[in-house]
């Protein structure tokens, strides 16, 4: 059983050292007492206006050690503490989304059907509540079974240390095993001894890149102690070479992570436009259709986004390969040849799917849902954390690219596919059906555009827009990366994310597109093929 | 006549009217025609299409109490199809051959300054429903959503009082409400004594969807020691991916805290909200708030929508604001003539959502609260504070050169939009073209 055993109130975070012991003491098993009249009491207080009377009135529910204080603190933390207005009595809202809400009595835990929200008063907190609960929570943490929360509650104590506090710390040392969760309750010490004057305690803080102890040491660094303030300005230095190093690499993982999503939108077009020629403006509508398919599969599937998204990848390929094949049949086919035409009618295809997507489903942005798996960050230092869905995200580019470098080299299709784009007469007179193929290769590039948008799901609005916003960004990579080279299109696209990122934190997000869309202009005017440009007989075609 | 046949009638005239072919006269007397400018394609449909929906659900219900002055109302509805220069054709069209008596429209701060010439010219009006960043006040237009004292002023009280906050990321998209709403902000916060080293200012193309770079910046900018906060302008779409990345890179509310002016329920119900509890928005309405005019109003607007996950948001309960106090304008004037609805008008005052009055100004601003609410897991806002009583719109800003000046007042003697109180003048156009020297 989890008791609650401590909140910390406002600025007084000595108490929390008194709260402790009494959440080891609560950790023992203790007969619940019968405080049936005191609930009504305690939650009658928490009915406040004033945030600082309600961080009291939270204090006295943790000192109660009632054994329902756990589910009311958890309920308030989540706005789901409400009273009823007719009789006034506190329930706790089980599902708060509708306008019909399940509660349940907060007393006495039975289930009271469902109200009307406008039949119900939520008991309000607001950022500073919440933030003193959560890190009071966290003093809790030190004590947990699981390491990492160990570690994540002794990273937060960092600069939070005060006398009363390090002796239980002091304690807490003694009997830690775990050397991650040793060397940051040394660090929070170390900043405590600090800010007491302590030259010695640098020497522990040297090398760490946590804010928090680059705040310590840059106030250190100016203290009247010249001793202190020496050390101090020393550690600073090497710490700020170490933070160099990181952002750098930091800014690597953003730009490969920003290319990533480039090759993905880009590779199906690579395809389309690089291999058969077809200049196909719907591209980034196709995209979008991919993305409507990972929305319909976690519609399809409450509860479970992660297989959701797993199963969207061959669905959205399937969606976009049929819509692709709709499109080649109804429209392209009769416009070979003629690339100004295909431009204006696919241009119009794109608009019909945007406005269908509008008409029969929303115009509003849908919900997807990142699965618990894909969402936060992959820490490799305090300050060098790579965002797990980008990392899923570049991963999926990878095997994408290698995927259809694996077919349009090994299979019969890719085969086909090439001697159709070379000589299309040819190809026809060694038996290849080129209508065929084309409907095949469209269908594949078409597909492929799918999965970047299964993908872009999970990193950007599902709306009728999504596919505008990547279309022209598409074109620019393919033509960058030279028209029918998959390899340049993946050089290409990774490029053009690094030099973006590289350029932005100096020159702003805006000048940076700016800068790289007349970068590439230029290096279109001096190598109009693009950087990997097509040799020999393929280049006339 | 039975009235409920009446008025079924009418809604098939209206869906033929919104199909764009006129509608025949039904009835004796002439319905009064209200214009609607939203786009219902492109990339603004999004926000405004149900704009357009809260119109025709008003007019639906001021139908059936009887209409207007004994008359019916009929929507006209038009599609700018989020085209700025479509705005002004549209806008022509509504009133040179439709003949409307009153339009309801526009979104964005560069499709009103596209109508705005027009419906000057051809002596129209205009309600204008969203936010903006002030600096205008037209003959024809009322500003029904937040002036920046309405809005970003006090959100900027709020975090520097409440939350103590000492450094400031003024992060916008790249266009004149940003702009204009962040000039304001920057010297305000100046003016409280905010250094130059504790503000950072960033902008962004519209849709931008890459927020690595940025949000790390944020995140090292607030990790030296002072609390900071984000006061967010960012517009749209671009705050999907935005909220994403700020929730991967493990950015929490209590430690730096973003106040939105641009986003509200309908944004948020593109985004699973868990990672977002504790951000902030301020605004003049939410969908929370708990009153009974306002539980009315989603009960409302849910049936009219029929769908049971509907949200409201602050732009449709400007237009309610907006469309009761035209017609309580058109009431006391007893006719739809554009020059004596717009006399009467100032001074009307009109329910709002939150369970107060809005009141129009002789700037053709109204009063709002302004109310600052929390981000909840639900996707609704949790209202954590409130200003005491209702703030004026004031169109020009008190902390900008140039501006500080003026005043607006559309009352007889003055009925000026822009009178320089040093200079003792109406500026008339000189206002804009002096402030575009600045």
């Amino acid at each position: 059983m989890r008791i609650p055993c401590t909140f910390m109130a406002p600025t007084v975070m000595t108490r929390i050292v008194t709260l402790l012991l009494s959440c080891l003491l609560a950790w023992l098993p203790v007969a619940a007492s019968a405080q049936e009249d005191n609930g009504q009491a305690l939650l009658e207080a928490l009915d406040v206006r004033a945030f600082s009377e309600k961080a009291a009135a939270i204090e006295d529910v943790i000192e109660s050690q009632d054994p329902r204080a756990n589910a009311w603190l958890e309920a308030l933390l989540d706005g789901k503490l409400q009273r009823l207005k007719d009789d006034g009595s506190f329930v706790i809202v089980t599902d708060n989304v509708g306008r019909q809400w399940p509660v349940e009595d907060a007393l006495s835990g039975e289930s009271l059907g469902e109200v009307s929200r406008r039949d119900l008063d939520r008991i309000t907190i607001n950022n500073a509540l919440r933030g003193q609960l959560r890190s009071a929570l966290s003093m809790i943490d030190l004590f947990a079974e699981s390491r990492e929360a160990r570690q994540a509650a002794a990273q937060k104590l960092i600069g939070k240390v005060d006398a009363e506090l390090s002796e239980t710390l002091e304690r807490r040392l003694e009997s830690e095993e775990d050397d991650q969760v040793r060397r940051r309750l040394e660090q929070a010490m170390a900043v405590y001894r600090l800010e007491q004057g302590d030259v010695q305690a640098v020497e522990r803080l040297t090398g760490s890149l946590n804010s928090d102890i680059r705040v310590a040491l840059t106030r250190a660094s100016q203290s009247d102690d010249a001793a202190v303030a020496d050390a101090a300005q020393r550690a600073l230095v090497s710490i700020e070479q170490q933070l160099k190093l990181n952002r750098g690499l930091e800014t690597l993982y953003f730009g490969l992570s920003l290319g990533s999503v480039l090759v993905l939108a880009a590779i199906g077009l690579a395809i389309t436009f690089g291999v058969m020629g077809v200049i196909n403006m719907a591209h980034g509508e196709l995209i979008m259709l991919g993305a409507y398919t990972t929305w319909a599969m976690q519609q399809l599937l409450p509860g479970q986004p992660g297989l959701a998204v797993i199963l969207s990848i061959p669905a959205g390929f399937l969606v976009a390969a049929l819509a692709g094949i709709a499109i080649e049949r109804s429209v392209i086919q009769f416009l070979k040849g003629r690339p100004l035409e295909t431009l204006l009618a696919t241009f119009g295809v794109s608009l019909i799917l945007q406005q269908l997507v509008r008409t029969v489903i929303s115009p509003l942005n849908r919900t997807v849902v990142t699965p618990e798996w894909m969402s936060g960050s992959l820490v490799i230092n305090d300050a060098l954390s790579l965002t797990l869905n980008r990392l899923y995200v570049l991963g999926f580019a990878l095997v994408v690219f290698a995927g259809l470098m694996l077919v349009m080299r090994r299979t019969r299709l890719g085969l086909e596919v090439r001697a159709v784009t070379q000589n299309r007469a040819m190809a026809r007179a060694m038996g290849i059906r080129a209508t065929r193929v084309d409907i095949l290769t469209f269908a594949l590039g078409s597909g492929v555009a799918g999965l970047a948008g299964v993908a872009l799901a999970q990193l950007t609005n599902v709306g009728p827009n999504l596919g505008q916003s990547y279309i022209i960004d598409s074109f620019m990579v393919v033509v960058f990366g030279g028209v029918g080279n998959l390899w340049g299109t993946l050089v290409a696209g990774m490029s053009l994310g690094i030099i973006n990122q590289v350029l932005e934190p100096w020159a702003g997000a805006v000048l940076a597109k700016i800068l790289v869309l007349v970068f590439i202009i230029l290096f279109i005017q001096k190598r109009p093929r693009g950087l990997f440009p097509q040799k020999g007989r393929a280049a006339e075609g | 006549m039975n009235n409920s046949t009446l008025s079924s009638r009418w809604l098939a005239a209206a869906a033929l009217a919104s199909l764009g072919l006129s509608a025949p006269a039904l009835a004796q007397e002439d319905p009064i025609k209200v214009g609607i400018l939203h786009s219902l394609s492109g990339t603004m449909a999004i926000s405004e299409s149900t704009l357009k929906d809260t119109m025709l659900m008003l007019i639906e219900q001021q139908n059936k109490q009887g209409g207007l002055l004994g008359r019916q109302l009929e929507p006209v509805v038009v599609d700018p199809a989020s085209d700025w220069p479509l705005f002004a054709e549209k806008a022509r069209e509504l009133l040179s051959q439709e003949k409307v008596d009153v339009i309801f429209g526009n979104w964005t701060s560069v499709s009103r300054k596209s109508v705005l010439p027009v419906v000057e010219e051809l002596n129209g009006l205009l309600f204008y429903p969203v936010q903006y960043e002030g600096e205008e006040s037209s003959e024809n237009v009322f500003y029904t959503g937040a002036a920046p004292n309405q809005q970003a002023v006090p959100a900027v009280d709020y975090l520097m009082n409440e939350v103590g906050v000492e450094r400031w990321v003024l992060a916008g998209t790249d266009y004149v409400y940003p702009r204009t709403t962040n000039k304001i902000l920057e010297a305000y916060l100046k003016g409280h004594g905010v250094a130059d080293e504790d503000i950072m200012i960033n902008y962004t193309p519209f849709g931008h969807s890459d927020w690595q770079n940025i949000v790390a910046e944020i995140k090292r900018f607030g990790s030296e020691g002072k609390k900071t906060a984000v006061v967010s302008t960012i517009n749209g779409d671009a705050n999907v991916p935005f909220y994403r990345e700020l929730g991967n890179q493990g950015i929490d509310a209590a430690d730096i805290p973003v106040v939105a002016f641009s986003v509200g329920e309908q944004e948020l119900s593109g985004i699973d909200t868990a990672p977002l509890v504790g951000h902030l928005a301020a605004w003049n309405y939410f969908m929370s708030v708990d009153t009974d005019a306002n539980y009315d109003f989603i009960d409302s607007w849910i049936e009219f929508t029929g769908d049971e996950e509907a949200v409201t948001n602050d732009p449709m309960e400007a237009h309610y604001i907006g469309f009761n106090m035209w017609a309580e304008a058109v009431r006391k004037a007893g006719t739809t003539d554009v020059d004596v609805v717009k006399e009467a008008i100032i001074g009307v005052s009109v329910p709002n959502l939150s369970g107060g009055y809005a009141a129009m100004m002789p700037n053709h601003h109204i009063s709002k609260p302004v109310l600052i609410g929390e981000i909840q897991d639900n996707g609704q806002f949790a209202v954590v504070w409130e200003t005491p009583s209702t703030v004026a719109g004031d169109a020009w800003s008190d902390y900008l050169d140039g501006s500080r000046d003026l005043i607006s007042d559309w009352r007889k003697p003055l009925e000026c939009g822009n009178y320089n109180v040093k200079e003792g003048r109406c500026m008339g156009s000189d206002a804009s073209e002096a402030l575009a020297q600045e």
